[in-house]
């Protein structure tokens, strides 16, 4: 089984989003970027699924411009065996992503696709549903344990109740949460074979799909902040503010 | 205009989450209809028709939905949209599961996670674990929306008496069957709707420590929540998790306790009307959002605050 993993380049998680002066978005130039934490889930899984022998292949798809190839190569290092980067400097929205892998993951064959469950800039959280949509493909979104044992996979998904365990029949996507499996480190040398490893460049236009945005983006600004609060240096004057100032207890 | 909201549901009750989802659609204007989806949710049907300002509650009831599985769900979905300008669900796992699933059928984008409506086309969502907002127009035809129930008060749950219209359809695709649902302790106050929430982090160093937060928590009337650091090291269970892919939540008072403030966790808890933060390391980002800051050791400050209420 070949396994598709999706991943996305994003402001690096740790570093607080600017808003630009002009209101137009946020501001990335310069700023350090990396694979969104869920993708990187998903990667480690689809890893472990080979190292299991239930997968053969592991491919990593990427759209985007730029340094969209980065992004891959880092995928590559985790230990993924090729990367295909279907390049467009334009910001496609989630359904047109989804049409777009869905093209890929037909092209490729693929038994298997698993994506993160949200990129951490758009907060979205839409591809992995749409792309099943698309598919027609069974949906298991929220992973936190996949099972694989031949036509069926067995997934548990974190829900706001608890945990909710599935039965999906293969081919099917699914969304990686946090908690699936702890992705491993990149090492030096699998930098080094990285840059080796097969990278397939495919121009958006050539895919002949309609990726035309439905919503524009009129404004970005940043949230109202909270004000400043005081220190306590107690207990005591804490529970007498909470009583008594705040009026909240 | 006219809108559909799907109604989120255990088959018995109305989940709070959808009255919040209620009142973002009569923000958009026009008709409220409500769908019902589920196994035996007779009951479900009744109590959705006495919200407040619906016409009219199509109910699908069959096995086949019993337990919102999203390929079900989203055909039926895209079978009942013709003629709404939007189909709306809360922000939560239920909504977010199922509701991109419909809007790709439908061929339209989903605005996630709506936390305005401008206008019927034009609506506010956070992005970047709230750090900007950003406001967007949508030029679909059908406009698909997930609610953040925090932004919106509920919709009455009583006064209201719509309707109620049987419906069928939404085949069974066969591609998925439900197990099993490990569900968390029903004594315990609920994490999304409570008024008072004690959270425990990274500094409580295990899952043992945290009986000292319910015992607050218990005076307080309060639900404990949970940095994804505590959730991670395995001290408590996911859904109590608070943060930008945990629970998004605004109580009047949120006391965080051995949480440093990672932009992530923030980014579930800072619309609170009142914060407090007791951490040791008086440089940790959640003093920077804290209303009330206690530097000390949570260990002795824990149980003092639990003698003290």
């Amino acid at each position: 089984m070949k396994v598709l993993v999706c991943v996305k380049r994003v402001l690096d998680p740790q570093v607080k989003a600017r808003v630009k002066a002009d209101g137009s978005g946020v501001d990335l130039a310069n700023a350090k970027m990396t694979m969104n934490p869920f993708c990187e889930n998903a990667l480690e899984e689809a890893l472990r699924l080979r190292e299991a022998g239930i997968a053969e292949e592991v491919i990593v798809v990427s759209v985007g411009g730029g340094k969209t190839e980065e992004t891959l190569r880092h995928g590559l290092a985790m230990g993924a065996d090729r990367g295909i980067q279907v390049v467009t400097e334009d910001s496609l929205e989630p359904l047109a992503i989804a049409k777009v892998l869905k093209q890929v993951a037909e092209q490729e064959g693929a038994g298997l696709v698993i994506c993160g469950k949200q990129a951490i800039d758009d907060d979205s959280n839409q591809t992995t549903q749409m792309l099943s949509a698309l598919l027609g493909w069974s949906q298991a979104t929220f992973a936190s344990e996949i099972k694989i044992e031949g036509e069926q996979a067995t997934v548990t998904r974190e829900v706001d109740a608890g945990l909710e365990t599935i039965q999906v029949k293969m081919p099917a996507v699914m969304s990686a949460d946090l908690r699936l499996n702890e992705p491993r480190y990149v090492k030096l040398p699998d930098v080094m074979k990285a840059k080796r490893k097969p990278m397939d460049k495919i121009e958006l236009d050539s895919l002949g799909l309609d990726t035309a945005n439905r919503l524009t983006t009129l404004k970005v600004e940043e949230p109202e902040g909270r004000a400043a609060g005081v220190i306590v240096n107690s207990v005591g004057e804490l529970v007498d503010k909470l009583r008594n100032e705040a009026k909240v207890i | 205009m006219s809108n559909l909201v799907i109604v989120e549901h255990d088959n018995n009750e109305v989940h709070a989450a959808t009255l919040h989802a209620v009142t973002a659609a009569q923000q958009i204007g026009g008709d409220i209809d409500l769908l019902v989806a589920g196994e035996n949710c007779g009951a479900v049907a009744e109590a959705a028709a006495k919200i407040a300002g619906v016409s009219t509650v199509k109910v699908a009831d069959d096995a086949r939905f019993g337990h919102h599985l999203a390929e079900n769900l989203a055909s039926l979905i895209v079978e009942q949209a013709s003629g709404y300008s939007h189909i709306l669900a809360s922000a939560t796992t239920f909504g977010k599961n199922v509701m991109p699933r419909a809007a790709a059928l439908l061929d339209v984008a989903q605005i996630s996670d709506i936390t305005d409506v401008v206008s019927a086309d034009t609506f506010v969502r956070p992005i970047y674990a709230g750090n900007a907002l950003a406001t967007v127009q949508s030029a679909d035809a059908t406009k698909v929306i997930t609610v953040r129930t925090i932004k919106f008060e509920p919709a009455a749950a009583e006064g209201g008496s719509a309707s109620v219209e049987q419906v069928s359809g939404g085949a069974d695709s066969g591609l998925s069957s439900w197990v099993s649902q490990a569900v968390s302790d029903s004594d315990q106050v609920d994490l999304a709707s409570a008024k008072i929430v004690v959270s425990g982090g990274r500094g409580m160093q295990s899952g043992d420590n945290f009986a000292m937060l319910h015992a607050v928590a218990d005076k307080l009337g309060a639900a404990v929540g949970a940095s994804r650091a505590a959730v991670d090291s395995g001290f408590v269970p996911n859904e109590l998790q608070v943060g930008q892919t945990g629970k998004v939540i605004a109580p009047d008072l949120y006391i965080a306790v051995g949480i440093s403030g990672a932009i992530q966790h923030l980014a579930g808890m800072k619309e609170s009307k009142v914060i407090v933060a007791i951490n040791n390391d008086s440089e940790a980002p959640i003093f920077q959002v804290a209303d009330y800051g206690l530097v000390a050791d949570l260990f002795e400050a824990v149980p003092e605050l639990d003698a003290a209420l």
